[in-house]
């Protein structure tokens, strides 16, 4: 079933998401939250090692905090899929374990 | 499916305790359980009922209390962690020779125990903090 990551620091504060993307395994989800949604940004330094990862990964945002940071639908990268609260409960049942980056 | 939540900081730092606050919600409307919270380093900060944030915002002790009573959840602050940051029940205001406890409605001391027994009992285990 696979590991959901949620990760909560933005990657241009914190190398956390990087290691995050280093240690998730194919078919793992991550799902951004709080400040880590800004990793979310199409077109940011950060945005090829984020997309280089969908491949493996399905990849999540969620859309509260995406929205409290001023960031709308369009500026996340493509692929990135986003969820609300309701969706990030599924996502922890969905998977065998939910590890946090903090 | 039955959750533990882990609270490792304190109200009104960054978001960790707004996160979980609404995560405990989210779950409870989906009709699953919440085996217990526990409060951790910083987040035993939740459970003072001397909070009195401006009327404008969020007061998170409140809403935590209030959650509590509504579902009957297990609310428990880690001791060490409480003492250190002066948050006291009753008991632990008297053992200490202490003038007065803060301890919120519907949170409890205990100790990392509880917090193991929620990493066994729980399905899954949700960690919130810095």
């Amino acid at each position: 079933m696979g590991t959901l990551h949620t990760i909560n620091k933005s990657p241009f504060e914190r190398n956390s998401f990087a290691t995050c993307l280093a240690h998730a395994s194919a078919g793992d989800v991550i799902l951004m939250i709080e400040d880590g949604v800004v990793g979310a940004r199409k077109g940011s330094s950060f945005a090829p090692a984020l997309a280089a990862k969908l491949s493996s990964c399905a990849i999540y945002a969620l859309g509260p905090d995406l929205a409290a940071r001023g960031m709308k639908p369009e500026d996340v990268l493509e692929g990135v899929k986003l969820v609300d609260y309701a969706g990030f409960v599924d996502l922890t049942t969905e998977k065998a374990r939910v590890c946090a980056w903090l | 499916m039955r959750f533990g939540i882990v609270v490792n900081e304190g109200p009104y730092t960054h978001q960790a305790s707004d996160t979980a606050y609404r995560f405990a919600v989210a779950a409870l409307e989906k009709g699953h359980e919440i085996f217990r919270v526990f409060f951790y380093h910083d987040g035993v900060n939740n459970g003072t009922r001397y909070t009195v944030p401006p009327q404008d915002d969020r007061n998170l002790q409140k809403l935590w209390s209030e959650l509590a009573e509504k579902h009957g959840l297990d609310l428990v602050v880690c001791i060490a962690a409480a003492q250190r940051r002066g948050i006291l029940d009753a008991n632990e205001a008297k053992r200490q020779g202490k003038d007065g406890d803060n301890i919120a409605p519907g949170f409890r001391i205990s100790g990392l125990g509880q917090l193991i027994e929620a990493g066994i009992q729980a399905d899954r285990l949700v960690t919130f903090g810095d």
